[in-house]
């Protein structure tokens, strides 16, 4: 798999796609347990995302990741948008320098995605947040360093849905829903199903085309 | 949905656009930014900035002017502004005094003001943030999220603001402000859902009977649904949780905040406060001022809450100072 810039904005339009698709879906989420806002507030950031892409086009993919990170900073607000922007930014910043995006950077940049998320929302493993979505994946990809996965993007998409889905029975702790205590268990949380869309939507670019 | 408006898309705009005409003499609107600023900059003077989701109007545009904030940054609907129109506010407002940011405690406010913040400092301006949690339906807790900012923040505009209008300094703003913090306590209840005009419809449906406790001002719902409850009893559960938490004894002074969530008429809300002024005279506490109205709203919900600010010397001196803004006015 190697990823250069334009594969990198190939591969966030259909992120913005999936967002899109899915903007009622993760409203409906977070009419249950948030303030509804979460699948405008996404598309919005992401829409403006693709607004930028033709002044990317002959950036470094550090360069891409970076400005995805202000510009989701500055369009979604609410919580998502600092989370988000600070993992775009972050995953701009581990690959500092590099022209091309391999299959081994891809554990830095989770990793990098997952201390941003940590530093600016200081949620943890289990609080309902999309790090339950995101950290299955980070170890999805440590696991695979280690080979013997036929199919790694399946396996990196299982372990998306999985986390996902891991935040329905859970009791919130972090952000809106953890004021509604008891009554945020049941409900996927919106922010996990969001990091799903996105790690979806990234993987069957991979599969397609890198 | 039925609601006044000419697209939901441009509601915070156009809001924005009519309280700066309404009100020219108290507020200006920051070119290109969602953000009302204090119509007469005052040099030397620590400037107060805060902000939030709309949709809880008056909060906070309507506290923009003398004695109260320098400047109110307005995001979407329910949604915390980001950090570009904050830091944009914060260097419209900003003296050698510093800027103190008031921010409601949610995750995205917190985070959005955090990042403004510290993009100023880089600047060079000088600013210090508090953090208003002032909502007893919410547990407390190191490992959560914690209590949520609701109505008491409008006693933080108003005291902060009085301090900062007198000269005093960031560090001595913020520490009246954090003892405002302190020493308010709200708990509130809704009877109807409200609609965010983007999503077209209520966030969540309610039984003729029944009414959510403990609410947030976001149309979310409440910690716990309950039977319908006369006002004397809605005075009672609410005032109940507020002063056990407040630990506030017989005989302190106080003053009450009976605010409406924006779909109750002033006749309930008078009839709320007369039963909850009852019941504090019952308890021997002693209400120097009480304000009712809608003072931090959730669009059309109907319903509303309780704050009780315990006062001292410095509270009740600088609650009593003349303010004049688009929504408070003594």
């Amino acid at each position: 798999m190697v990823v250069g810039s334009t594969e990198l904005l190939h591969l966030l339009e259909k992120i913005a796609d999936r967002i899109e698709e899915n903007k009622e879906y993760l409203t409906e989420l977070d009419l249950a347990i948030g303030d509804a806002d979460h699948g405008l507030n996404m598309d919005r950031g992401f829409q403006a995302v693709k607004a930028r892409f033709g002044g990317w086009s002959t950036q470094t993919p550090s360069q891409i990741l970076k400005g995805v990170g202000s510009t989701l900073v500055s369009t979604v607000g609410g919580a998502s948008g600092p989370l988000y922007g600070t993992a775009f930014l972050s995953m701009g910043q581990a690959i500092d320098g590099k022209e091309r995006i391999a299959s081994e950077d891809l554990l830095p940049l989770a990793e990098a995605a997952i201390a941003g998320i940590i530093k600016r929302g200081k949620a943890s493993a289990g609080d309902k947040t999309m790090l339950d979505t995101i950290l299955p994946v980070r170890d999805a990809l440590s696991s695979l360093l280690y080979g013997g996965e036929a199919d790694a993007g399946a396996a990196i998409a299982k372990a998306a849905r999985e986390g996902m889905e891991s935040t329905k029975p859970l009791l919130a702790l972090k952000g809106r829903a953890s004021f509604l205590k008891e009554r945020s268990i049941g409900h996927i949380d919106p922010g996990a199903a969001s990091a799903c869309l996105i790690i979806e939507a990234a993987v069957d670019f991979l599969r397609e085309h890198a | 949905m039925k609601k006044i408006l000419n697209a939901p898309g441009s509601v915070v705009d156009e809001m924005l656009q009519g309280m700066t005409l309404c009100h020219p003499d108290i507020v200006v609107r920051l070119e290109g930014h969602s953000v009302l600023l204090r119509k007469k900059k005052k040099e030397g003077k620590v400037a107060l900035v805060s902000g939030g989701g709309s949709g809880h109007e008056p909060s906070h545009g309507g506290y923009v002017g003398q004695g109260m904030l320098d400047a109110a940054v307005s995001g979407e609907v329910f949604t915390s502004p980001t950090p570009d129109p904050i830091l944009a506010a914060v260097k419209a407002v900003q003296t050698d005094a510093g800027v103190l940011l008031v921010v409601k405690n949610y995750s995205g406010d917190v985070m959005n003001f955090e990042m403004a913040a510290e993009m100023a400092e880089a600047e060079g301006i000088k600013t210090a943030m508090v953090v208003v949690n002032d909502d007893v339906a919410v547990e407390n807790s190191t490992y959560t999220t914690g209590r949520r900012g609701i109505a008491g923040t409008v006693f933080v505009h108003k005291i902060a603001g009085a301090l900062a209008e007198q000269g005093a300094s960031l560090e001595e703003v913020k520490a009246v402000a954090e003892k405002t913090i302190a020493r308010v306590r709200s708990k509130g209840v809704a009877l109807t859902p409200c609609t965010v005009p983007a999503v077209g419809k209520p966030g969540f449906s309610i039984g003729e009977s029944e009414m959510e406790l403990g609410l947030g001002i976001h149309g979310e719902p409440g910690v716990r649904r309950v039977p319908i409850m006369s006002a004397g009893e809605i005075a009672s559960e609410l005032l109940g949780s507020i002063i056990e938490d407040l630990c506030i004894e017989e005989g302190e002074e106080a003053a009450l905040l009976v605010n409406g969530l924006g779909g109750t008429p002033l006749m309930e809300l008078y009839v709320l406060a007369g039963n909850a002024l009852e019941i504090c005279a019952a308890k021997k506490l002693r209400i120097q001022k009480v304000y009712t109205g809608n003072f931090m709203t959730s669009i059309e919900m109907a319903g509303a809450s309780l704050s009780l600010l315990r006062l001292d010397d410095d509270l009740k001196s600088l609650l009593a100072e003349p303010a004049r803004t688009p929504a408070f006015i003594q």
